[in-house]
């Protein structure tokens, strides 16, 4: 068990490796790289613009409660502010994201691969790394952080909105809070987070795809093997992060 | 002379199962090949271990007189750019549309343009019956042997060298099925191509094969030219060509 993950692992790298290293290289497939952004980022919107709302809101909700208690109310902007830039909003569009796009990869891939359209790829002279993983990589690297900025916009929203029209606060010093106490640190480093989220979910999505085997079946294990493992990464990669840019 | 492709002692096993056992075959410049044998003797495994898909576990490859195996970045597409293969189940890409398949080694695989590859792509396709309307259509809404005509199309599409075929008429009409048997010679000599296909169809071996060679159990038990193989006198190969349940190739099925 223990040594069966490892070997993985092993493999995960190497394919991650293998995909960096061909991927950087020429040829660049333009149209691919833009379907996948098209894909990969503008289709994710509404999930994540949905889920950011939400959040935002019911986390004003949250923090208001418990800061009352302290007769703290004045705190809700900022910790909402905060709690969204900082934590959820990378990691619940992360997951979110890994659900919609993790998942559509590692089926596109693995009935690509069961059907032979993979080595035929390879015969017709185009490397299968370069011409279907880099661009999925790329698109979810630089699309996560961007969904990650429109969310955490959209969750701040949310959360104004609760806290202005049922919690009672003014609009302005409510905005102004958030504005005072946000540095772009918090921002950035959830942007980072998203970055490496991204490039989770893509490197799983390819990975599960590219080694699925057995027809329809296997393609159904690839795709759930794909969400479960970018999910625990993101979960694991969030601590990680977490710990290295926010502690001292 | 050596064979424009020579395949010695090529085994090839995944996990405790042996495939290849010592494959030994090869085929002339400008010959067609056709492989046959009964279904799972590993002849598609054949053909991938000579594109590089499979790396054998033993044995030498070569093609044009040099050594194949284990090629990588520049020589191995340079290498595969000789080559067309059509693919048993077709494996045409199902995000594109027909005449991008056919024209997807000439974009991809040679920077050609799009206009003029997708010209070059109707005319394929009308070479394996097909009219201009199915271009823009997708693999999809196509039947099972219009798929198989359009895979065909994609692997003469950049007039290679070399040609494999993997049982280029399973699917098609009888008719169907001689036209393409046509247009498998025709390949073969107006490109000057060297060919390998695999087939179980002995009308069709006959018309497209100058040698034929049978695959038993993984390796090559006979090999001849075409108009030997009535008179091999190899039990297997009788058994096979004449379809008789009853001889030394015995099938994995329950007796009554
Ligand atoms: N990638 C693979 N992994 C594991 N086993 C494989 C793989 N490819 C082929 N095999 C096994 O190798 C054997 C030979 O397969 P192959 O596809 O070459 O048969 P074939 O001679 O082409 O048969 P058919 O005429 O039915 O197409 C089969 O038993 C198959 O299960
Ligand atoms: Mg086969």
């Amino acid at each position: 068990m223990v040594l069966g993950t490892m070997a993985e692992t092993g493999r995960i790298a190497l394919f991650a490796r293998d995909a960096l290293l061909q991927g950087m290289m020429p040829r660049y497939y333009i149209r691919q790289i833009a379907l996948q952004f098209f894909r990969i980022g503008y289709t994710s919107l509404p999930v994540v613009a949905l889920t950011a709302f939400f959040t935002g809101g019911a986390l004003a909700l949250q923090i208001y409660l418990g800061s009352s208690r302290f007769n703290a109310e004045s705190l809700v902007a900022s910790i909402v502010a905060l709690g969204i830039t900082r934590e959820l909003g990378p990691v619940l569009a992360g997951l979110m994201v890994s659900g919609r796009v993790g998942a559509s990869i590692a089926a596109e891939l693995g009935t690509m691969r069961v059907t032979e359209q993979i080595d035929a790829l390879v015969t017709l002279s185009t490397n299968p790394q370069k011409y279907l993983v880099g661009p999925r990589l790329l698109a979810a690297v630089i699309s996560l952080p961007l969904l990650v900025g429109i969310g955490d916009t959209i969750g701040i929203f949310g959360g104004y909105i609760v806290g202005t029209r049922s919690l009672g606060f003014n609009e302005y010093a409510y905005l102004k809070n958030t504005a005072d106490f946000l540095h772009a640190s918090d921002v950035t480093s959830g942007l980072i987070k998203a970055a490496v989220f991204g490039f989770i979910i893509a490197l799983m999505g390819c990975y599960h795809g590219f080694n699925s085997k057995g027809g329809a079946q296997g393609v159904g294990r690839a795709t759930t093997n794909a969400v479960v493992s970018s999910a625990i990464l993101i979960l694991a990669a969030n601590f990680l992060l977490t710990s290295l840019l926010f502690g001292d | 002379m050596e064979g424009h492709i020579v395949l010695k002692n090529v085994q090839k096993s995944f996990g405790p199962k042996q495939v290849l056992r010592g494959l030994s075959v090869s085929v002339k410049k400008g010959r067609s090949l056709v492989v046959i044998g009964g279904s799972g003797t590993g002849k598609s495994v054949m053909l991938k271990c000579i594109l590089g898909i499979i790396r054998p576990d033993a044995g030498e490859i070569r093609v044009g007189g040099e050594s194949c195996i284990g090629l990588k970045g520049k020589d191995r597409d340079a290498f595969l750019a000789r080559f067309g293969m059509l693919f048993q189940g077709a494996a045409l890409f199902d995000s594109l549309t027909v005449w991008e398949n056919v024209a997807f080694g000439l974009i991809q695989g040679r920077g050609m343009a799009r206009h003029a590859a997708r010209d070059i792509a109707v005319e394929k396709l009308s070479q394996v019956g097909l009219s201009s309307d199915v271009a823009a259509l997708y693999p999809a809404e196509l039947s099972g042997g219009m798929q198989k005509r359009v895979g065909l199309a994609r692997a003469i599409a950049a007039d290679p060298e070399i040609i494999f075929f993997d049982e280029p008429t399973t699917g098609l009409d009888p008719i169907m099925a001689d036209v393409i048997n046509n247009l498998i010679v025709d390949c073969v000599k107006r490109l000057g191509a060297t060919t390998i296909s695999i087939t179980h169809d002995m009308a069709s071996a006959r018309k497209i094969a100058d040698d034929i060679a049978m695959i038993h159990k993984g390796q090559i038990i006979w090999q001849g030219e075409a108009n030997k193989v009535n008179v091999s006198g190899n039990a297997y190969v009788d058994q096979f060509i004449h379809g008789r349940a009853d001889g030394p190739i015995q099938m994995d099925v329950l007796k009554a």
